[in-house]
């Protein structure tokens, strides 16, 4: 279907001119002629290479580094171990939806004393060619006492397991533990009585869940440019989800102040999550200093799998009781992430989301934060979230199928509404999970027939949504154009987004709002792209800058008329004069052009941290066909229903739906990591870590609900991560109604699924 | 090692440069010729990201050597676009939002374009097979279809 024929969305129609339209991204010739800067795209003057020498073994203690052959290669002008970096000590920070410590980032940008995963930074060298750098790079003798992988939250948790950190005591346990182990955190959400809802239920089911690591798989490998300047101030080059994130991360790491650093954000492909953290800047920037020339590191394929990402495998288990009539009496969750090399996995926003979408009154939600020899996992698209609807979505499903219920009306009736009591404290405001419900109930995909070998699932997702600090600026042009500044980089269309939220405010065409990502510099602190936050938060500063423009267009027509600004009213991007036509109304263009005259340019800004960011649900119906001779999995049929809020440019919000299912697909199906005996990754590129291309999907339809969030100008909630929270358990359960046996364990490749069917599994 | 020196057409240009025995066509034209619209997301010749043609043929410039090139055709993303006039298939990945992130979208328009120079009427189902050797991570591919199947309509004449 082409634009022409679509429809301005409903919730817009007749009540914007822009919002709800479809036109075409301020960045989308740059992006279809090859012409836009990625993170790997930049090359400064008197540039150099460099490349991260990295651990070949999944657990060592690093006996000694000698870099006295490495420096001898012609051409190489710096290298850098541990030792050249500042030492941090302990201590957490917040940071968006993630606690970080820099004591463990800066170990897990370069390991200090000991390796604890396959392709963890050991050193980096920078010289005149890649080929120099390569030669230097296998130069370096790093001398490793090898010691036990522990690959697994069951291995890491078992008595005598190798500890990977020697003081690691466990969290959140009381009274706490005396030794330490390989467990970081237990994590505890309860609500009412469980034994007493167990107690009351007519039917009780319990089963257990694997699953194992995925990569977030964006496409564009980490890169960055770094220079140091002899007075001390560094310039980063990068692709990443926050040039603020980066400067704060890359100054801690380098011990210097953050007006020492300045990024300059690159585009950027693709980050889901796996771009909120730095693991080349500060190699990058050491180098640099060191060589005193720029620096340019890109990451191999290899490296992105073996070192960046991923988000954790484990193992679940949910235990649901429920009365004949399909009403939930009580939940008892427990899961237990693998946080990789470091500790901090989501499990604990696993136990907020699992059960959120409904109103329970008695749950509990146990997660265990378990640390082993895989690279430490970081934020994949509402993180922690996916795993725990895959355990407790299954298991409404499969209770479901045992009292002989519509799994759909199931979940209906125990549907969370405004008023319900989250499993993490707050009632929820207006939110719209029903309604999606609702529309799943009338979608004619739920209703429609089924082959052979076919099954249908259905799930639903929550996420949070986050708000945080974001600013804009909009300054008006000579003509009467604006440039609308913000420190958000653009990772999916939000440069459209932002303009048209300034162009609804301002009463101007959307072609003449020109979106700029700007520079740490240029525009004040932004928290980065992820959350989902962008088009909330930075649009709801977006809409206030544009507001705090108006006023001050309208004082200074009101100047020009002399009469009291009052009188001035701001009408389709004009300023009017109220109650008398004495005036001819002045267009944003001829006060852009007078400006000078009349007291000046025009700005107005915005720097807030936004409130109110609405929760987000979606509803996912897939259809599969299962080879029963091979356990291929072939998705037949697709639909995801979310609401969004307001949709401001709806093919963008379809596309948030359409990605987020495909990367829930590809969970469900194929991907994983897969590791020999001593901890080594097998499948470091994209023919074994097998995501989906275009033949392995159908078309994926999609239905914006619109229940718009109150606390946003235009009524926008985050969209970008409920649609991955949804498709695992889809996928599983329709491949349960398939097989008519249900399928716990992920992916549920050909093999797996082949031994499942047979009776093996 | 000394440098090999390589005489090429690219995009219609006659263009020489210099390259090592083992650099690939990728990293010639993108460190070499300064032709980064082609991009480097595997370097095995699985993601598609660096997609061009070469004597009329699709290939993974990530596969293909520096000194291939020597006497060849080569058209890569920068040579799809005719002056200021955007190729069907570029006016359609922006009209349907077929792409997201962008890092991809060279990689697929190129691809495309030698799919719809072969077959200018594709099904669905050959189109996605035909480019299956392209990854994208954003767009779950549906628009990306759309964008194809309506640039295929639109260069018929339909």
């Amino acid at each position: 279907m082409g634009n022409e024929e679509k429809q301005q969305s409903e919730i817009s129609k007749g009540k914007y001119r822009v919002v709800g339209t479809r036109p075409i991204r301020p960045d989308g010739v740059d992006k279809v002629t090859g012409r836009a800067t990625f993170g790997a795209d930049f090359k400064p003057a008197d540039m150099i290479y460099g490349r991260v020498v990295r651990s070949p073994h999944a657990h060592a203690v690093i006996k000694s580094i000698n870099i006295e052959k490495a420096l001898k290669v012609p051409g190489v002008k710096a290298i850098v171990t541990g030792k050249d970096f500042p030492d941090i000590g302990p201590g957490d920070i917040a940071a968006g939806e993630v606690v970080v410590s820099f004591y463990d980032m800066a170990r897990n940008v370069i390991a200090r004393d000991k390796v604890l995963y396959d392709g963890h930074a050991v050193a980096a060298v920078a010289a005149t060619s890649p080929e120099a750098a390569a030669q230097a790079a296998d130069l370096v003798e790093v001398e490793y006492k090898v010691l036990k992988p522990v690959m697994s939250a069951r291995d890491a948790m078992a008595a005598g397991a190798p500890l990977l950190h020697d003081d690691m005591i466990t969290q959140g346990v009381t009274p706490a533990p005396e030794k330490p182990s390989n467990v970081a955190h237990r994590h505890e959400l309860k609500l009412g009585d469980i034994e007493a809802g167990f107690a009351e239920a007519d039917e009780i089911i319990e089963l257990e869940f694997n699953t194992q690591t995925v990569h977030q798989g964006y496409i564009e490998p980490h890169a960055c440019v770094a220079s140091m300047n002899a007075d001390g101030v560094a310039n980063v080059w990068c692709s990443s989800q926050g040039q603020f994130m980066v400067r704060a991360y890359t100054a801690k790491l380098c011990g210097l102040e953050i007006s020492k650093v300045k990024v300059i954000p690159a585009e950027i492909g693709g980050g889901f999550g796996g771009k909120t953290v730095v693991y080349l800047e500060p190699l990058a920037v050491m180098l640099a200093k060191k060589a005193g020339r720029p620096v340019k590191m890109v990451m191999t394929r290899d490296e992105v799998l073996r070192a960046t990402g991923p988000t954790s495998g484990g193992f679940g288990r949910c235990k649901l009781g429920a009365k004949k009539d399909g009403t939930i009496t009580a939940a008892d969750v427990e899961l237990t992430y693998e946080a990789g090399a470091f500790a901090g996995s989501p499990v604990a926003l696993g136990c907020m989301t699992g059960t959120a979408s409904y109103d329970l009154a008695n749950m509990r939600a146990v997660g265990w934060d378990v640390v082993v020899n895989r690279p430490k996992a970081a934020a994949y698209r509402a993180p922690g979230a996916p795993v725990a609807a895959f355990v407790v979505e299954s298991t409404i499903d499969a209770m479901a199928d045992k009292l002989g219920l519509d799994p759909l009306e199931m979940r209906l009736k125990n549907a969370a509404k405004e008023g319900t009591k989250a499993p993490y404290g707050p009632r929820f405001p207006r939110i719209g999970f029903v309604e999606c419900l609702e529309a799943a109930k009338a979608h004619p995909h739920w209703t429609a027939p089924l082959g052979p070998n076919q099954g249908r699932g259905i799930a639903a997702g929550f996420w949070f949504n986050i708000g945080l600090s974001s600013s804009a600026a909009i300054a008006l042009n000579e003509d009467g154009t604006v440039i609308v500044t913000e420190g958000n980089p653009d990772i999916g269309g939000s440069r459209a987004s932002m303009a048209m939220m300034a162009a609804e405010v301002l009463g101007v065409e959307y072609e003449r709002v020109k979106p700029l990502v700007a520079d740490t510099e240029s525009v004040p602190y932004s928290d980065l792209t992820g959350g989902s936050r962008v088009t909330f938060a930075t649009g709801m500063a977006v809409t206030q800058a544009a507001q705090d423009l108006v006023k001050q267009l309208r004082e200074r027509a009101a100047k020009i008329w002399d009469v009291d600004p009052d009188q001035v009213e701001w009408r389709d991007g004009q300023a009017v004069a109220i109650e008398t036509d004495k005036h001819k109304p002045l267009s944003i263009a001829d006060i852009g052009r007078m400006a000078g005259k009349t007291g000046g340019p025009l700005s107005g800004k915005a720097n807030i941290n936004a409130q109110g960011a609405g929760a987000g649900f979606g509803v996912h119906i897939c259809d599969v066909e299962v080879d029963p001779e091979t356990g291929y999995v072939s998705v037949k049929r697709y639909t995801a229903i979310q609401d969004v809020g307001t949709a401001i440019h709806p093919s963008y919000v379809e596309g948030q739906l359409q990605g987020g299912a495909a990367q829930g697909i590809g969970w469900a199906l194929n991907e994983e990591y897969i590791y020999d005996k001593d901890g080594r990754m097998q499948n470091t590129g994209f023919l074994d870590y097998r995501m989906p291309v275009a033949s392995d999907l159908p078309m994926i339809d999609t239905v914006l609900v619109e229940v718009p969030n109150p606390t946003h100008p235009f009524g926008v909630r985050g969209v970008g991560e409920v649609p991955i929270v949804p498709p695992l358990a889809a996928v599983a359960n329709a491949v349960s109604h398939a097989i008519g046996k249900r399928c716990t364990d992920l992916p549920l490749s050909p093999p797996r699924l082949l031994a499942k069917i047979q009776g093996k599994g | 090692m000394s440098k090999h020196h390589v005489t090429t057409t690219i995009n219609g240009d006659p263009t020489e440069f210099l390259c090592g025995t083992g650099e690939t066509l990728l990293d010639a034209l993108r460190e070499q010729l300064g032709l980064t619209g082609s991009k480097e997301g595997c370097a095995s010749g699985d993601c598609g990201a660096c997609s061009v043609m070469m004597n009329g043929r699709l290939v993974c410039s990530c596969l293909v050597l520096g000194v291939e090139a020597q006497g060849a055709e080569i058209e890569t993303i920068e040579g799809v676009a005719e002056g200021e006039n955007l190729h069907p298939l570029q006016k359609h990945f922006l009209k349907e939002a077929a792409l997201q992130c962008g890092i991809c979208t060279p990689g697929f328009i190129v691809a495309a374009k030698a799919l719809l120079e072969r077959n200018p009427n594709p099904t669905e189902t050959e189109a996605r097979y035909w480019l299956a050797g392209n990854l994208c991570r954003c767009t779950g591919y549906d628009k990306i279809i759309r964008a194809v199947m309506n640039a295929a309509a639109e260069m018929r004449g339909a």
